[in-house]
Order: C-alpha cells, then sequence, then structure tokens
C-alpha cells in the first residue's frame, strides 16, 4: 500500500470499503432482482406500463439509491482490481501515474452516469 | 514506501505456472464479471434511457434488444449478474462464518459455478423463447 492506493479508495479505509460492498451488494440485488422479475413476470410490457413503473415516486427514488449505490461499489471494485494489477511490479514505475489516469476515465464516466441517470428518470 | 526492497524480494505470480486451486477460479471470475458488468450496466442504462424516452424509444429499445447483437449483451450482461451474485452471496455466507474452512471453500466455490451455470441456462432458455 501507498499514499496514492489509499487515498483513491472509497472510504479512505478498507473497513469502510468491505462494509459499503456489501450493504451497496444487498441493495443491488435485491433492485435488480425486482426489474428482472418484473421484466420476466409482464411478457407483453407496453410502454404505459414501463413508463409508469418508473414515473412513480418509490421507483425513481429506489433507482436513484440504486444508481450512486452501483457507482459507489463500482469504485471499491474497480479500485481493488486496479491496485492489484496496474502495480509497480507488474507494470514499472509509470503504474501509479497510469492507475490515477484510469481511475479519473472511471470517475468521468461516473459523473456522465449520475447526471444521465437523474435526467432519464426525473425527465 | 520502500519500493526499492520490495522489488528485489522475489517473486512467483506467474499465474501460467501455479496451480490454482477452484477456490481462485471462483474469485477470478468474480472479478471478471464483476468488470463485465460495467459494460453491460452502461448498455442497460442506455436501454433504459432510450426505452422510458417516449413510445418510440421504447420500441426502438426493444428491437435493439431482440435483435442478434442485442440478446448477445443481453445474455452476456444477465449470466455476469447471475455470477456475480451468486460468487456474492457465498462471500456473505463466509462473512458469517459460513464455509470459511478449507473443506467449506472448496465445497462453496464448487456451489457457486454449478448453482450459476444452472441460473445462466435457465436464462438463456428464457432469453432465447421471449
Amino acid at each position: 500500500m501507498g499514499r496514492v492506493t489509499a487515498v483513491t479508495s472509497f472510504g479512505r479505509n478498507g473497513l469502510y470499503d468491505w462494509l459499503f460492498q456489501r450493504i451497496s451488494a444487498v441493495v443491488l440485488a435485491a433492485y435488480f432482482l425486482f426489474i428482472l422479475f418484473y421484466i420476466v413476470a409482464n411478457p407483453g410490457l407496453t410502454y404505459v406500463q414501463w413508463a409508469g413503473l418508473f414515473g412513480s415516486l418509490w421507483m425513481r427514488i429506489f433507482s436513484l439509491i440504486a444508481l450512486v449505490m452501483t457507482l459507489a461499489h463500482v469504485w471499491i471494485g474497480l479500485w481493488g482490481v486496479l491496485t492489484d494489477y496496474v502495480t509497480l511490479r507488474l507494470l514499472g514505475g509509470f503504474a501509479p501515474a497510469l492507475r490515477l489516469a484510469l481511475q479519473l476515465v472511471i470517475f468521468l464516466v461516473m459523473a456522465v452516469v449520475i447526471l444521465v441517470g437523474i435526467d432519464v428518470l426525473w425527465r | 514506501m520502500k519500493i526499492s526492497s520490495v522489488n528485489n524480494r522475489p517473486v512467483n505470480l506467474d499465474l501460467a505456472t501455479i496451480q490454482l486451486p477452484v477456490t481462485a477460479y471462483v474469485s477470478i471470475t468474480h472479478r471478471v464479471t464483476g468488470v463485465l458488468l460495467c459494460a453491460g450496466l452502461l448498455f442497460m442504462l442506455w436501454m433504459l434511457a432510450l426505452s422510458l424516452e417516449s413510445a418510440e424509444g421504447f420500441a426502438q429499445a426493444q428491437g435493439i434488444l431482440h435483435s442478434g447483437l442485442g440478446k448477445l449483451a443481453t445474455f452476456l450482461t444477465l449470466a455476469a449478474f447471475i455470477y456475480h451474485l451468486v460468487a456474492g452471496v457465498r462471500h456473505l455466507f463466509m462473512d458469517f462464518g459460513i464455509g470459511e474452512s478449507l473443506q467449506g471453500g472448496r465445497a462453496g466455490a464448487k456451489a457457486v459455478f454449478v448453482l450459476s451455470a444452472a441460473l445462466i441456462l435457465v436464462m438463456g432458455g428464457w432469453l432465447w423463447a421471449v
């Protein structure tokens, strides 16, 4: 571990990351299984029905929570992957800079995703 | 950071020369499916945005999801989701102290592969039936 590694984690601390990864996982399992079962249970799904589901306040809130949890879960997960594989030992001296650059790209994609997500949910 | 002293230590993590246990395959597949899901979720978010845009957008999203490439993308996303979920549930069990022994870890790892493969087959059957 180095400072650059620790400071780019989600909760600045492995224990928080560990706990949050599990809390978000349970919420995401509930959300995506709900969507999946909704689609399976409604074979002749229409636009009116679909838009009605996502137009309800509880579904907008549930979806926004799921979106935020997804981004946090992805950040923690990819942090683990990047700090394991984009390392000095595997890639050499430019690894920390490359890892930071990759994390910046991930952050920018996430910023776009959250803005698009809010726009889609509250259109 | 004592980088030089770390670099001087002999390290063998050449995966091609190491015989990995089944638990390691469960772990690396959990990671691979997690990275795959990042791409899958971007695709699904695009489909959600399109489907909620208008009735025409909804029909367009249906068309994309029913096309060969759309079905393949959906299958890969859902397969990654199913595996990632099942392997994640195993993690939760182990957090509660269930399946943490060597024997339990191996049994759980095999269970993850068997259960997720069965669920992926069911999902694939459903996907190409609708």
